[in-house]
């Protein structure tokens, strides 16, 4: 993959062809602020939802903290996905970044590392939020929380970035993501939920190593899968 | 363009077509055959007549797997030689794995009433099929709206591909998940300890239902080409008038 020939025009290194996407996507999100200000707003939407449909007491609170959030990042994320695709799709973007020499894995990577810090932003904001929404004390569990989190969020995003690139090119795209990811993501989700709930309840990590190796697991496949085929998502 | 058939197209044609001879009879015949070893085998004590359930519903599963598997398989084939061909039959596989697995998901509770006392439960592999079964009916949704052609089968491939591979990741996390919280009822593993007549059924219906998924992945192959070929002649029709 990595050994691609040397042409007249200047071929991007492989890492450089990630960090020119990353940087463009952090410079567009930093100029117009869209994804991260929609994704914090909707995170914020579900986690008000939530408390009104179940009222959970602080018993419940704590039992189901770990499931609150995530679906509160799953949601967000999703939301994030389409707009970070549908920003390159809107202006032909996705043609040029297919037609430019970088490699195509290269450019999902770099897509899986932006989408994977705007997430990490609004789940940043959403943590704090939840901890105040549901009087829920964060302050012990903090760097678990944050590994597991972290661990979560690279699976879920990688899978979320390949499937947000099929569907923003199709007629209901807004139907089709949710549809193809979340059956998909159903492994992530369940780790990353007994992970976080973990770190949470203010247990050692080394409790949860068979998850944590499950997530790992999660996160490396869709990564390699994502690199191998985003090529092909691509193309048109 | 795409009504001239390629070579991979043409022997598969080959390959399906005497699949179809072949296999079609083979699977009517083993169904008979399967109706009457279950019919036959003997009636489970604790059970009762429910237990007969099992051969189809294990037949069911098996079948879906292999169709599903038939579906990767294809689908990488596809993105690597680009021969429609390929992606007519992970189609017709992922389609008819979606048949069989329906027939998992309603064969189930229809046993799982009686003796569980309940149409459904969260056991771990009552749950990893239902998510299996989602995966692949959003694979199936994909396809019309995709838009028919190249990309369409570009796409479906990609996603045919990552959730095969993803079976075992859904496998395991779900197992954990209801290991760690064990609940009343808990599937036995009867496999290896049925009694050898009961075994015998299983194999016959195992089978004859194996041929059944072949007969229709390979006839639902051919529609897919008859049906593709239709549209390509509709436009070039239509293109025609244009002019």
């Amino acid at each position: 993959m990595t050994a691609t020939a040397r042409a007249e025009p200047p071929v991007p290194s492989f890492l450089g062809a990630m960090i020119a996407v990353i940087r463009k996507d952090l410079r567009l999100e930093w100029r117009t602020r869209e994804v991260f200000t929609a994704t914090l707003v909707f995170a914020a939407l579900v986690l008000l939802t939530m408390n009104f449909s179940f009222e959970p007491g602080q018993h419940a609170v704590e039992d189901m903290a770990a499931g609150l959030l995530w679906v509160a990042f799953v949601f967000a994320g999703m939301l994030g996905f389409s707009r970070s695709l549908l920003a390159e799709k809107e202006g032909g973007c996705l043609d040029a970044l297919y037609l430019s020499p970088a490699d195509p894995g290269a450019i999902f990577l770099g897509k899986v590392a932006s989408n994977v810090i705007f997430l990490a932003v609004t789940e940043a904001a959403v943590l704090p939020l939840f901890a105040v929404l549901f009087n829920y004390p964060l302050g012990r569990a903090f760097p678990g929380v944050i590994v597991a989190i972290g661990l979560g969020s690279v699976g879920f995003v990688a899978a979320g970035t390949l499937f947000a690139a099929i569907s923003t090119q199709m007629r209901v795209r807004e139907v089709m993501l949710p549809l193809l990811l979340l059956p998909v993501s159903v492994p992530v989700l369940i780790a990353s939920v007994r992970v976080t709930q973990t770190a949470l309840a203010g247990h050692a990590l080394s409790g949860a190593l068979a998850w944590i190796g499950l997530l790992v697991l999660c996160d490396a496949l869709f990564l390699v899968a994502g690199m191998l085929l985003f090529g092909y998502v691509l193309e048109d | 363009m795409t009504e001239t058939g390629s070579k991979v197209q043409d022997r598969m044609d080959l390959i399906l077509s005497r699949l179809r001879t072949v296999a079609a009879p083979l699977a009517g015949l083993g169904l008979l055959l399967a109706a009457a070893a279950i019919l036959r085998a003997p009636e489970e004590e604790a059970q009762g007549i429910v237990q007969k359930i099992f051969y189809a519903h294990v037949a069911s599963a098996v079948s879906s797997y292999l169709s599903f598997f038939i579906t990767c398989a294809a689908s990488v084939l596809y993105l690597w030689k680009r021969d429609r061909a390929w992606d007519f039959l992970a189609l017709a596989s992922a389609e008819v794995g979606v048949v069989f697995c329906s027939a998992v998901l309603v064969s189930g509770p229809f046993w799982g009433k009686p003796i569980w006392g309940t149409w459904w439960t969260w056991d771990a592999r009552l749950t990893s099929t239902l998510i299996l079964w989602l995966v692949y009916v959003g694979y199936l949704l994909l396809r019309p709206f995709a838009g028919e052609g190249e990309r369409g089968a570009r796409f479906a491939a990609v996603v045919g591909i990552v959730g095969f591979v993803n079976i075992p990741l859904i496998h395991f996390s779900v197992k954990w998940l209801r290991t760690l919280h064990p609940k009343p009822i808990v599937l036995n593993a009867q496999g290896p300890q049925l009694p050898p007549e009961m075994m015998t059924t299983l194999y016959i219906t195992l089978g004859a239902f194996t041929l059944l998924a072949i007969t229709f992945i390979a006839v639902r192959a051919e529609i897919e080409r008859l049906r593709d070929l239709a549209s390509a002649m509709r436009r070039h029709a239509t293109k025609g008038e244009a002019r």
